[in-house]
């Protein structure tokens, strides 16, 4: 790995514990800024660690401190082990802290009884306080996870906002206090309705990896996290992305977070029609350099949408294909179902329907996440109303239609399947081109979401530090150490039944097993009802997306896994693979 | 059938002029029989009648949502109605160029993007490219268009660097964030920058476009044009070589009202199905 970045950089004194704030800007902020560029090509835990050993005391009143000017980085030399062992030891307690985090989230969600898909609902009043009561009034409603939407270009700050927030611009700033104050009012709740209530956030943009370990703290239970979003949507630089969001996914793989990817908006620049191929080849490349940095399949919310134009003929069974592909692409994937927004009009009656749609497939195909769509898209953010009658719309079809997908199986040569044939097919062709090119130079050339950013171009590009031979960094060291206990996520994937179900339904159906994609250690450790059910779904249908025989369908999961074609760019290669 | 009399209009629920309204709204109380009147009664004070509840449900712990209908006496004289909106003719695409090179002998240099916090360019786009939207063809197929998009979150500081830069005769500025009027504000500031910036042509048209814009607020905001969801690029491209002949001559509206050899189609509101800068809700789904 060549390259950090200044939010790295600054996660690890969050990590650290270095979360206060002097004069309006985070101390996190003040201390990368104010260290000298050769010296920060260090890593700021080196200079961290002779600031400690030379001056002593709370490391955060040190921060402090250096932050007012008082303690300056002209440091006496000294040996390397004196100025680590205090970094260590903090480091060694931080990683310690998200795994604890990590297990005590398994312990709220175990036992609980949540039917599939959960219910995502988006909050954005810009005053957290307002946030809550209508974040309450969901859960009442019948949601099982709370997104609070950032304040319009949030992304883009190259700082994390300090403290309660009740201004915003189309939603709320992600603070550490906001988050606070969202999961205990959920916590509140969830004990209320009897069911776990998931709090989401946006790692995503310029402090990507801070926000990554300040959900952590907080007890978030899923990031929007992407690879690629970042470059595409926001203009944020390649190589500050690529390294933010290793450090990012090494902090939340070991805080048991599930990423959200955003796949899903490639379908709202392009039409899902012809487009949906990217979604699926993004999907590759965000599972791989998600594994790279350590998390597991059950941690992978990968992202795709119901957007495909509603006047194209049996433009429903294409939905359905894709959303069934992609369920069966990636069996152990807590996979997130985004609603329609290309094709709302304003039309609150016409967007209801396709809403309701949308939800058909959601319980049909077997989403784990849904996020619900509202009648009033592309209008204004939900009113309090609007969510209500959304969740009152999937309430009622997830209930009418829970056991729907049992009862399916698709005609082997018909539409549906045909469709997913020619997705995977073009996927396939998508992902060799990527390989022959690279990842970098693939997003420069706009091969997804029809975009074309440069390597040397966008946002951040100033953030991005190239390392010094003395480079250290102790806690992705630490973290990129496996996990040695795997500690299982919320993925509670039993839970697509209502738990009334009686449990013996799973077990004499025990159909022969399809091919295991990845048998890697963490599946094995899903226990043994829910694997067992999960993959009696998996083999239940007829598995004729792969055709016999055809090496371009062959399964490009395999493909990417064994041969790296798409060159995801290991942090170590932000230039390499320019 | 009787004809609705224009100087009286009412909302037409079941027949003529019953005036019959629907509504749905929350008030911050929990249902109870006397929710209920209260909803009747805010409906009354609006000077509603005949008001039915027809639904009264509890959401959350303290809020009732309704659905209510209701009839009202009051009509509108629709004669009196005017609503100010670009006027120009749409002539045919070799007729548009023949226009270009007799009246203006050059091309024309269109900078298009969306500016502020806004990440989203299908708008834009649908203008810009070459490819269009439904089959009409953006601004980049016709040759007397040097088209230039700076795709999203352009800062207004840098579209008026490559305005001055390329010596720009059209802006057109897309926005579809509109929480607390931000796009009006972002546009506002455009306005304020250009004025105080030297060296731009005195002609430099300023188009406005996005899911809550229409002709009159973009005038309301110093832009010359504004247009809403459903526009296809040949309206924005005719827009453009009318309005910047008439600035560049001086002819005044004189020129595109006559009409002239050209058939004279006025412009009407496309209807409202699929919206084209509207595609995208703002503060959505990935931040």
């Amino acid at each position: 790995m060549r390259h950090s970045t200044v939010s790295v950089e600054r996660a690890v004194l969050r990590l650290l514990g270095i979360n206060d704030s002097y004069k309006g800007k985070p101390l996190a902020n003040h201390l990368v800024e104010s260290l000298p560029p050769e010296k920060l090509a260090q890593g700021i835990s080196v200079w961290f660690g002779r600031a400690m050993a030379t001056h002593r005391g709370d490391p955060t009143a040190l921060a402090l401190r250096i932050a007012e000017g008082k303690i300056s980085w002209d440091l006496p030399k000294m040996d390397m082990e004196t100025s680590r062992r205090p970094i260590i030891a903090l480091a060694r307690q931080a990683v310690r802290r998200l795994e604890e985090i990590a297990e005590k989230k398994r312990q709220l969600i175990q036992g609980v009884h949540q039917a599939r898909p959960l219910k995502y609902v988006i909050v954005a009043t810009g005053n957290i306080h307002d946030d809550v009561v209508q974040a309450r009034a969901a859960v009442l409603g019948g949601a099982d996870c709370i997104a609070v939407i950032r304040s319009t270009a949030q992304s883009l700050i190259d700082h994390v906002p300090h403290g309660a927030t009740t201004q915003g611009f189309g939603g709320t700033y992600a603070t550490q206090e906001n988050f606070r104050i969202m999961r205990h009012a959920l916590d509140d709740i969830s004990k209320k309705v009897g069911r776990y209530i998931r709090l989401v956030n946006y790692s995503s943009g310029l402090c990507m990896p801070e926000i990554a370990v300040l959900g952590a703290i907080e007890g978030l239970d899923y990031l929007l996290n992407d690879s690629m979003y970042g470059i595409l949507f926001r203009d944020i630089n390649m190589k500050r992305t690529f390294c933010d969001q290793y450090f990012s996914r090494l902090v939340i793989a070991r805080a048991g977070i599930i990423i959200n990817t955003g796949e899903d908006n490639y379908l709202t620049t392009a039409e899902s029609f012809r487009a949906f191929p990217q979604v699926l080849g993004s999907h590759f490349i965000n599972e791989q350099l998600a594994k790279a940095a350590q998390v597991r399949e059950e941690q992978m919310g990968l992202g795709h949408a119901f957007e495909m134009d509603p006047t194209i003929e049996d433009s429903l069974l294409y939905e359905i294909a894709q959303a069934e592909m992609v369920r069966e692409i990636f069996p152990n994937a807590p996979l997130k179902y985004m609603p329609p927004t290309r094709h709302m009009t304003g039309d609150l009656f016409f967007g209801h329907v396709l809403d309701s749609l949308f939800n058909l497939v959601g319980v049909m195909t077997q989403q784990e996440i849904q996020l619900l769509g509202m009648p009033t898209e592309a209008i204004h953010n939900p009113l309090l109303q609007d969510r209500a009658m959304s969740l009152k719309s999937a309430n009622y079809i997830f209930h009418a239609a829970r056991s729907l997908s049992d009862e399916i199986s698709w005609s082997p040569n018909g539409k549906v399947i045909r469709r997913a044939r020619s997705v995977l097919e073009d996927t396939h062709k998508l992902l060799q081109k990527v390989n022959q090119v690279g990842l970098m130079k693939a997003i420069s050339l706009g091969y997804f979401a029809n975009m074309t950013r440069d390597v040397e171009g966008g946002r951040g590009l100033d953030g991005v530090i190239r390392k010094d031979q003395g480079y250290w960094n102790p806690l992705q060291e630490l973290l990129e150490r496996p996990l040695e206990v795997h500690l299982p996520t919320h993925g509670d994937r039993s839970a697509h039944r209502a738990p009334h179900h009686p449990p013996h339904r799973s077990q004499h159906r025990s159909a022969p097993r399809g091919p295991q994609r990845d048998a890697s250690p963490s599946q094995e450790r899903v226990e043994a009802p829910q694997g067992e059910r999960r993959r009696r779904r998996r083999s239940r249908r007829p598995r004729n997306f792969r055709r016999e025989g055809n090496p371009a369908v062959a399964g490009p999961g395999q493909e990417v896994t064994a041969r790296e074609p798409a060159k995801p760019p290991t942090p170590d290669s932000p230039e390499g693979t320019s | 059938m009787k004809k609705p009399d224009l100087k009286a209009i009412r909302p037409y629920g079941d027949h003529l002029d019953d005036g019959i309204m629907q509504f749905s709204f929350t008030l911050p109380i929990p249902p109870s029989d006397e929710a209920r009147e209260a909803a009747k009664l805010y409906l009354e004070k609006l000077g509603f009648t005949h008001v039915q509840i027809v639904s009264m449900e509890l959401v959350g712990e303290e809020f009732a949502f309704f659905v209510a209908y209701a009839q009202s006496e009051a009509t509108l004289n629709f004669t009196k109605i005017s609503v100010p909106k670009p006027e120009f003719p749409i002539i045919p695409h070799d007729q548009l160029l023949k226009r270009v090179q007799e009246k203006i002998g050059r091309r024309l240099v269109v900078i298009g993007g969306t500016t502020g916090s806004d990440a989203h360019t299908v708008g834009i786009d649908a203008i810009l490219s070459i490819k269009g939207i439904k089959g009409d063809k953006g601004l980049e197929y016709y040759p007397c268009f040097q088209v230039i998009n700076l795709r999203a979150q352009v800062s207004n500081e840098r579209l008026v660097e490559r305005a001055l830069e390329l010596k720009a005769d059209a802006l057109l500025v897309s926005q579809v964030v509109t929480q607390q009027d931000q796009h009006l504000k972002n546009l506002r500031e455009l306005t304020q920058l250009l004025k105080k910036t030297h060296g731009l042509p005195p002609h430099l048209l300023l188009i406005a476009g996005g899911p809550r814009m229409d002709h009159r607020t973009a005038l309301s905001v110093g832009f010359h044009g504004g247009f809403g969801p459903g526009t296809l690029p040949s309206q924005v491209a005719n827009f453009i070589v009318h309005e910047l002949i008439r600035r560049m001559h001086g002819h005044g509206k004189k020129e595109t009202s006559s009409g002239r050899v050209e058939e004279h189609v006025p412009h009407k509101a496309p209807p409202k199905r699929l919206s084209l800068f509207g595609w995208l809700s703002g503060g959505g789904k990935g931040s």
